[in-house]
């Protein structure tokens, strides 16, 4: 059952009582390729993703995850994705080679590749010192290693992630994004959850879910340029938070970024000119004002907040 | 130092058994400020946190909090200082009313002054509709609110807030912010720890904290702007591959993919051509190519590797 998409979902909808969780979404992702998944608490994330994966049965609409179909063949599926949470779906009084072990039976790894896969688990985690140990006692990024290695045990060809690396610190975030990529590189297709902004520019595609709906999608550039209706403005001013007082009574809301300030507007022109003149008026000496590329943040604050 | 300073600490540590967990700590946050201590899990941030919310007892050194001093005046600290913890300190089975009242009593706010100060937290963090529900039940964004509205019922001159936007979405993260920039207009004192390096861009001052001790301290642009190496920003047609062809070119210190760019960071700015030229070699074909600020990540994890 060769097809170049690790998933293609058609008009998939869910409800739940009178709620509609997910509503009519439609996707294509090639194998191989990173997808970010994001959207705020309670858009459709997860429900999407159980859908995906099988435990779910969709209202309406179709799809297909690695050839196989959502609504049929979900066992089938089962066997070719790997899952990892946020919880990491470990068992904190099991030790790191008990955990392995029970991974390996419940994705029924073979007998004659058990010893290897753990072993390899074990060094991608950098845990062979500590196989031993609780599960509990580990820090955050070892857990999060280990989590990934007992998603993939059976090798998945499709590997979900949903809010993989909540809580862990930011070397151990870069590290596992490493593996990711190296994943990618090698085939697996990976389909990720997150919010937060700066891990979704990890990603080859993203998508953007808001109360059930696709309300954006495309690579990072693409989001960046193609979605972002308004512009942001970096300001230079002293003193800063005075600035921010003038402006927010004049209407400008402005957020602090170190010793600038950034406001969203829609016109760049005729908005330095008159950020200008609040900040004369106000008797605040103002340096440069220029417009800046804008973060996915910003690109998703003001997509959510038109929809 | 001014009396202005908020916040002072001269060689505050703590040790735990074999462990210093904070290491000599010298810190300096003017009235006013927003600063973001920032660094990975373990590196002492809460900690430092609950030492300066004087919850904690130093080992040795000491700190002041608008000039009372954390070992000999714990009791004044507590008056002068608002704290959330990672868990923002809420009763899950109290309705979001019962918990304020229960910080009240903690704080004996006056019976006069309650109805217009809860009021007024409620209204800012937008809980009024949701007063009587079981804290519980509320989302992550609105719990954080909630643990926000708890930590200023005395109104407090500093406000230290550890990790609070822990798994609230962007949108909830963005409303909090608002808020925090609100009370910093009204003279508060922020002190704010992040594991997050694009949050700590919205700090007005930012220190980096790894193994107990502070590696840097200064505006996030200016830390970004003094690291020494050249960041390397390409748009390959095919990232992956060009991330092959430049990985192993001696002065390139390290490569990252970011969806479809790549940032090398390199040695030397003489290194450029040497990977302009490998992509090229590979038969990929590059977009767009530019010299980047490094991100805050960037410079943090050169300074931790190092």
């Amino acid at each position: 059952m060769e097809t170049r998409f690790a998933v293609k979902i058609h008009g998939l909808t869910r409800t739940f009582g009178d709620f509609t969780a997910v509503d009519h979404i439609s996707l294509e992702i090639e194998k191989g390729r990173i997808f970010g998944f994001l959207g705020p608490n309670g858009a459709g994330k997860s429900t999407t993703i159980r859908m995906l994966c099988g435990l779910l049965l969709p209202t309406s609409g179709s799809g297909s995850v690695g050839g196989f179909d959502i609504i049929s063949q979900s066992e089938e599926i089962k066997q070719t994705i790997g899952y990892m949470s946020q919880k990491f779906s470990l068992y904190d009084d099991l030790t790191v080679e008990e955990n392995i072990n029970f991974f390996s039976g419940i994705y029924s790894v073979p007998e004659s590749k058990k010893n290897a896969r753990k072993e390899w688990a074990l060094a991608m985690a950098d845990l062979r010192d500590r196989r031993t140990a609780l599960t509990r006692t580990l820090p955050g990024g070892y857990k999060q290693r280990l989590a990934l290695g007992c998603a993939i045990l059976h090798e998945p060809q499709i590997l979900f992630l949903d809010e993989p690396t909540s809580g862990v610190d930011p070397i151990s975030r870069r590290n596992f994004w490493g593996l990711i990529s190296e994943m990618a590189r090698t085939g697996t297709s990976v389909f990720v959850t997150t919010h937060y902004m700066d891990e979704a520019d990890y990603c080859d595609r993203l998508a953007l879910i808001y109360r059930g709906k696709i309300v954006a999608e495309g690579t990072p550039s693409e989001l960046r340029t193609n979605f972002m209706k308004r512009h942001v403005l970096e300001i230079e001013a002293e003193p800063l938070i005075g600035a921010m007082d003038a402006l927010g009574k004049q209407g400008i809301e402005t957020a602090v970024f170190g010793s600038l300030l950034h406001a969203t507007v829609d016109d760049s022109e005729a908005a330095i000119t008159r950020i200008q003149g609040i900040l004369q008026d106000a008797g605040i000496g103002a340096g440069k004002i220029s417009e800046i590329e804008p973060s996915l943040e910003d690109v998703f604050v003001t997509l959510i907040e038109v929809s | 130092m001014s009396a202005d300073a908020a916040i002072k600490t001269s060689d505050l540590s703590k040790t735990f058994g074999s462990i210093r967990a904070v290491d000599r700590l010298n810190l300096a946050v003017n009235k006013g400020e927003l600063y973001g201590l920032v660094g990975p899990d373990g590196a002492g941030k809460s900690t430092t946190m609950r030492m300066l919310a004087a919850i904690m007892d130093p080992t040795s050194g000491d700190g002041w909090i608008f000039g009372d001093s954390l070992v000999r005046d714990a009791g004044k600290i507590s008056e002068k200082v608002g704290y959330m913890s990672q868990r923002f300190g809420l009763y899950e089975d109290l309705t979001v009313m019962e918990n304020i009242l229960f910080y009240a009593d903690i704080f004996a706010v006056s019976s006069k002054e309650r109805p217009a100060r809860i009021e007024r937290l409620l209204g800012f963090s937008n809980l009024t509709p949701f007063k009587n529900r079981l804290a519980g039940k509320l989302s992550g964004g609105m719990k954080q609110k909630l643990g926000l509205a708890c930590a200023l019922i005395h109104t407090p001159e500093v406000l230290i807030l550890d990790e609070p936007t822990n798994g609230v979405d962007p949108v909830s993260r963005r409303d909090f912010w608002r808020i925090l920039y609100d009370l910093l207009k009204d003279g508060v004192t922020i002190f704010v720890s992040t594991a997050y390096l694009d949050e700590a861009e919205r700090c007005t001052r930012i220190g980096l904290m790894h193994r107990g001790r502070i590696l840097v301290e200064d505006v996030p642009k200016k830390i970004r702007s003094s690291f020494d190496r050249t960041m390397l920003e390409l748009w390959p047609e095919h990232p992956r591959f060009a991330s092959d062809a430049v990985q192993h070119i001696p002065g390139v210190f390290s490569v990252s993919l970011y969806g479809d760019r790549l940032h090398v960071a390199l040695e030397r700015h003489a290194v450029r051509a040497s990977v302009l030229d490998a992509v090229k070699k590979a038969g990929v074909e590059i977009k767009d190519v530019r010299e980047i600020l490094p991100s805050l990540e960037d410079v943090f994890i050169s300074l931790v590797e190092t």
